[in-house]
């Protein structure tokens, strides 16, 4: 019967959307036979509290604007790990790199909501990247070595000496003329 | 090296050494890598993530990052590992409660000193993590920014132009680092002003949490503060932020809360440090909630100068040594109910024996 789990036909409280070959396959599974769901329960039992309560909230939003049920984007799978859209919701987790890339339209509205409105990162970058050269997969953007924020150093250094480390506060001087004289 | 020897001593932020110890217990920082080239490891098949974790256990250990630093390096395959060894590792910090749980091929690199902790294939490929003693966020950076350098040059991390490093949840994406301060309040307890804490954290977006992270409560006054932001902010600024801005002004209240507490109520808080030390020297059973209770307030007594024949250092081990995994490898044998209730007072009692 639909709704009951396939694993002991007790009522199912997982749901899972698979697409097999260009079908839509139901499964349900309660919570006490995920070994019968493999990975992608265990994933989402696993207590993503954060992400799945913006998950949700996302999944709501989007559902209230585009009426129920899978979406398109929601059935394109990743070329290389298979993860679809449906399944990040699911677990809560992405499946590969290249995920970034495949669901970035996706992603980028609740990675702002996760990261107090940020779309791109700021900081290190593997030494290796600063060669344009190596740059991998991704968008082929060139990453410019970062420079130091002369403001962010003064405030520092003003931190420093208000607080009697004058350890720091030397090594921030020195940072600053570096700065300056750039 | 082995893992038994880790009972017979505590390790670096557990000797109550680093700055500022009486309030903060240990500063820790991790950060979230994966392996480029391979999927994450929810989607690698059990011959797959075996593979993942003998590559990334080979890098580890080709890198000589102990020895570097005049240490040992102990790898721990948690697959293999028995139940209380993997206990063990959660009661220590090393790994984390999801990363014993969990199944399939996994592990942990450990050094000596306990500084360093490697987990291998828990929610990403791995998680580096630093940490030391008392107030000390910048010296944790710069081991833990050298270390993801070494691994960096054999396991070219996932990394996107946009997105920066890239992790199985996106929580965790961009720098991948989490900043967690351990702290002892307990006059802010007393004085009802934690609160303040919890409102302050929530509104500059960062976590306060129990003693062992995600999904545990606060018990015996200890919490962790953590950012969870990890996009759009460099680790500059978010280490600058819990050094110079959130965690002083906490260590500050803290001690407020101390001082005012003396002034004016000290009848009370020395009640409840002597008969906390009466309890923890005559109890021939306590409870592990009971110990953690108790200890707290006994280490407010060290910190405040009302117990003399004590140290930070005595208390954090006391704090360690009488959870269930470390009283069971002390005593060599699993124990259930109120026979562990009874090691565990034997035990405080044999160390408290000459502390009035």
């Amino acid at each position: 019967m639909k709704g009951d789990c396939e694993g002991c036909k007790k009522p199912a409280t997982y749901h899972l959307t698979e697409i097999e070959g260009g079908q839509k396959i139901e499964k349900h599974y309660c919570e006490s036979c995920p070994h019968v769901a493999g990975e992608s329960i265990a994933a989402s039992s696993k207590g993503h509290t954060p992400i799945n309560e913006l998950l949700t909230n996302f999944v709501l939003a989007h559902q209230t604007g585009m009426g129920a049920g899978p979406t398109m984007r929601d059935v394109a799978e990743c070329e290389v790990c298979g993860l679809t859209f449906a399944d990040f919701k699911q677990s809560g987790v992405l499946g590969c790199e290249r995920d970034y890339t495949t669901f970035e339209k996706d992603l980028t509205p609740l990675l702002a909501r996760a990261h107090e409105g940020a779309s791109h990162h700021i900081g290190k970058v593997p030494a290796r990247r600063n060669n344009p050269a190596s740059l991998g997969t991704a968008a082929g953007a060139i990453v410019k070595k970062k420079k130091p924020d002369l403001t962010k150093l003064k405030r520092e250094l003003q931190n420093a000496v208000e607080s009697e480390d004058y350890e720091r506060a030397a090594k921030l001087r020195d940072q600053i003329r570096r700065a300056m004289a750039e | 090296m082995k893992l038994s020897d880790l009972t017979t001593r505590a390790g670096e932020w557990l000797r109550g050494s680093g700055p500022m110890s009486d309030v903060v217990i240990s500063s820790r920082i991790r950060l979230a890598r994966n392996v480029g080239g391979s999927v994450f490891v929810n989607r690698l098949s059990p011959v797959k993530r075996r593979e993942v974790e003998r590559r990334v256990r080979d890098a580890i250990i080709q890198s000589h990052i102990a020895e570097k630093r005049a240490e040992k390096l102990i790898y721990v395959d948690l697959e293999q590992a028995t139940d209380n060894d993997r206990q063990l590792l959660v009661e220590r910090h090393l790994i984390s409660k999801q990363h014993a749980a969990a199944e399939g091929a996994r592990g942990v690199a450990i050094t000596d000193d306990e500084t360093v902790s490697i987990m291998v294939n828990e929610e990403d490929h791995l998680r580096l993590q630093v940490l030391r003693s008392g107030f000390q966020l910048d010296e944790a950076w710069e081991q833990i920014d050298q270390l993801d350098n070494t691994l960096d040059e054999q396991l070219e991390f996932a990394f996107h132009p946009r997105f920066g490093y890239l992790s199985a949840c996106p929580t965790n994406v961009g720098t991948g680092i989490r900043v967690s301060v351990m702290l002892h309040l307990p006059a802010m307890k007393l004085t009802g002003e934690i609160e303040k804490v919890f409102r302050a954290a929530k509104e500059l977006k960062l976590a306060v949490r129990g003693l062992y992270g995600e999904g545990t409560e606060a018990t015996g006054d200890f919490y962790q503060v953590s950012n969870q932001t990890t996009l759009g902010k460099d680790e500059a600024d978010i280490i600058a932020n819990f050094r110079d801005r959130v965690i002083p002004k906490i260590i500050q209240y803290e001690q407020q809360a101390r001082r005012k507490l003396m002034d004016e109520r000290a009848p009370a808080v020395e009640d409840k440090i002597f008969r906390a030390l009466g309890i923890l020297k005559s109890a021939r059973m306590l409870a592990g909630e009971e110990v953690l209770f108790l200890l707290s307030h006994l280490r407010l007594g060290v910190t405040m100068g009302r117990i003399k024949s004590a140290d930070v250092k005595l208390m954090n081990e006391l704090f360690l040594m009488t959870q269930q995994a470390h009283l069971q490898r002390m005593l060599g044998k699993s124990l259930e109910g109120d026979a562990r209730r009874v090691a565990r007072a034997d035990f405080v009692r044999s160390k408290l024996a000459t502390v009035n």
